[in-house]
């Protein structure tokens, strides 16, 4: 017993004092210089609070996109447009509203504009809308993932776990066949989406189990029938019309975003995150195990439904506007583990803000670089590919 | 008395009894050690006693009240657990870890306090292992993380401890660091019930045993009384010398060889 407690004794001063540890340098040298440069690396981190410099990285990205693109504009005068046109709705909508409340015709003062109208459409019609987008999406597929990655207590978990994507992608198709119209592809996406997880869910309780082994493979079971099914929907497509429509929506893109995708699709998004934010360090709970959050006093089994609907209505709202984009729920929540480590206290709003900034950043150059558009889904994985891998060989991965 | 087991009895299945009929009750600072070869049933019979099984026939009762009628997190704030090992996929760190230990006392949508963190030190403080506040779980030996999983039940201020095999895959120097700190634990007042595979731990800290076998209750009562070559051999299908040694001032549980006489010991 006595050697055990000199050897955590021994342990504790390695962190203790410097000259505790420096002393610990002779006698064990390559352990030490690991443990003292952790120990620089983290007085850094003390004196520029990182964690709270992310949060400005989306701020300034959302700017910078918005002049940033193939009508180049200049960037004092992209924000007078947002500020001052934003205002001028804002004082529009207003008179309206009270005009209509009155019965009198009230009119409110308005700035000047000193804009032509491209620059207007640019910005508020074309620029806003995708940005604002690429951050929903981007924000909330990462929220999702990390989400899922908790629960099912395995860092190789995306939100397609359930089905979702095969799901909206076998909708999308089937809606495109029939219609073509982009409401209908949106919706049906949606539905499909939900569909797709509901059956998955269904599946976890005839089995009278809700148990997450039980769930991933009904995931599978069913993320294949939907993937059998968009097969057939290519197969009988028309390969000079419809069967293009549905490779690019599948290929993921946000050229088509428009105002009114925006306020359909923002609701659900934002309802879904403040959900998973509400019940971030209970995540922390079902990350342990079923078994052990049940004895922590945890309902898993609601907390369970509850973290599966949330992250569902979010990335079957993301999917059902963008298409299939890959990669970023499952590499975003892994370089959040890396920045602020595995609590999900504190995971859940940083993978919101990297997710929004990476994938606005990655439209930013699908837009940019050549003059047809690459499909985002494309580029997600181009660019995060080597990013990820980079990252990998540069710090500890944050799983055991 | 805080834990009362009244005629439990369990079955996965409907039709074939994993345990029936099993009562026993234990009161403040007592330590129950609870034997049974593989698979008869211990953890499971632990599992009904924090209800995440229910119970087939018959009643748990923890102070007074059926834990079947409780919440989970009404449980919780009662009844400590610590699980038989733990593989953590995140590397939470060990602060962390023991505040989720915390979970019974933050309403759903709340995330821990100042007052939490408090609760968490003392736990840490408790047992003696502050010094390992920031070290990730993932990165512990077995000894470390059984302690911080013992630090964590106690932040739920229990007023009973339940570990499920606490002294299995360690070293025998931090087996006895578990059982001195259950010891201790014991004397602050909290009730414990411990699986163990161990008749000789059973001898050092319980101040009763129940054997548990065929799901039925062999034998119950102080551990002198039950721990015997007769009842030993009816639970383990061995027989096993039990012997008071002077030096050690204690009982030991000693099994016969069961090899040919062809090992070194023979010689």
């Amino acid at each position: 017993m006595g050697s055990v407690r000199e050897m955590t004794c021994g342990r504790e001063t390695i962190t203790e004092t410097g000259q505790e540890s420096r002393r610990n340098v002779t006698i064990n040298p390559p352990h030490l210089v690991s443990r003292s440069e952790a120990l620089i690396s983290e007085t850094i981190f003390r004196f520029i609070p990182l964690e709270r410099v992310i949060y400005l990285l989306p701020i300034v990205l959302f700017f910078i996109s918005l002049f940033f693109g193939r009508y180049m504009m200049d960037p004092v005068e992209t924000f007078r447009i947002l500020v001052i046109g934003s205002a001028n709705t804002f004082f529009d909508w207003t008179s309206t509203l009270l005009s209509t409340l009155s019965g009198h015709q009230v009119l409110l003062p308005s700035f000047e504009q000193t804009w032509g109208v491209s620059e207007q459409t640019v910005v508020f019609r074309i620029r806003l809308p995708r940005v604002i987008a690429a951050m929903l999406v981007g924000g909330g597929l990462s929220l999702a993932g990390a989400s899922f990655q908790g629960l099912f207590r395995n860092p190789l978990v995306s939100p397609d776990i359930l089905g979702v994507a095969a799901g909206a992608g076998f909708g999308a198709a089937l809606g495109i066949l029939v219609s073509g119209n982009p409401w209908v592809i949106q919706v049906s996406a949606f539905v499909f989406g939900i569909v797709a997880v509901a059956v998955t869910y269904g599946i976890g309780r005839v089995y009278h189990n809700s148990s997450t082994l039980i769930l991933v493979l009904a995931g599978i079971i069913v993320g294949s029938l939907f993937s059998a099914l968009l097969s057939l929907a290519k197969y009988v497509a028309d390969p000079y019309d419809t069967l293009p429509a549905i490779v690019f929506w599948l290929m993921g893109s946000l050229s088509s975003v428009s105002n009114t995708d925006i306020i359909a699709v923002a609701p659900p998004i934002l309802l879904g995150s403040l959900c998973l934010y509400l019940i971030r360090w209970r995540i922390n709970l079902l990350s342990v195990g079923e078994e052990e959050a049940q004895a922590l006093g945890l309902d898993t089994k609601r907390m369970t439904v509850v973290l599966i609907v949330a992250s569902t209505i979010i990335t079957a709202s993301a999917v059902c506007i963008s298409g299939i984009i890959g990669w970023v729920g499952l590499v975003v929540p892994h370089i959040g583990r890396m920045l602020v480590g595995p609590d999900f206290r504190k995971l859940i709003p940083v993978s919101a803000i990297l997710g929004a900034s990476f994938l606005l950043v990655v439209d930013d150059i699908a837009r940019t670089l050549t003059a047809t558009e690459i499909p985002l889904g494309i580029l997600t994985a181009l660019v995060g590919a080597p990013f990820f891998a980079y990252l990998l060989t540069q710090k500890k991965v944050g799983w055991a | 008395m805080i834990l009362n087991v009244k005629h439990a009895s369990f079955s996965y299945d409907g039709l074939i009894k994993q345990f029936e009929d099993v009562s026993f009750s234990l009161g403040r600072g007592e330590v129950l050690s609870l034997l049974g070869r593989n698979g008869t049933g211990k953890s499971t019979l632990i599992k009904c006693i924090l209800n995440i099984l229910t119970l087939q026939s018959g009643d748990v009762e923890i102070n007074g009240r059926r834990v079947s009628e409780m919440r989970p997190n009404e449980v919780a704030r009662e009844v400590g657990y610590v699980p038989q090992g733990h593989r953590s996929v995140f590397p939470f760190s060990a602060l962390d870890f023991v505040l989720m230990g915390r979970a019974p006392h933050i309403s759903t949508f709340s995330v821990p306090k100042e007052e939490d963190y408090e609760k968490a030190e003392e736990a840490f403080a408790r047992i003696g292992i502050s010094h390992l506040r920031d070290k990730p779980i993932s990165e512990m030996s077995g000894g470390e993380s059984q302690m911080v999983m013992i630090a964590r039940a106690l932040a739920q201020q229990p007023s009973l401890l339940i570990l499920d095999e606490p002294t299995s895959h360690l070293d025998i120097g931090n087996q006895m660091k578990v059982i001195a700190t259950i010891d201790r634990l014991a004397v602050d007042g909290i009730a414990i019930l411990m699986s163990t595979h161990f008749p000789d731990h059973a001898f050092m800290v319980s101040h009763s045993v129940a054997i548990l076998e065929g799901g039925r209750l062999i034998a119950q009562g102080p551990a002198e009384d039950v721990i015997t070559k007769e009842n030993l051999r009816e639970a383990y299908g061995v027989d096993i010398c039990v012997h008071y040694i002077e030096e050690a001032d204690r009982m030991v549980c000693v099994p016969m060889n069961p090899c040919s006489g062809r090992g070194r010991g023979a010689a």
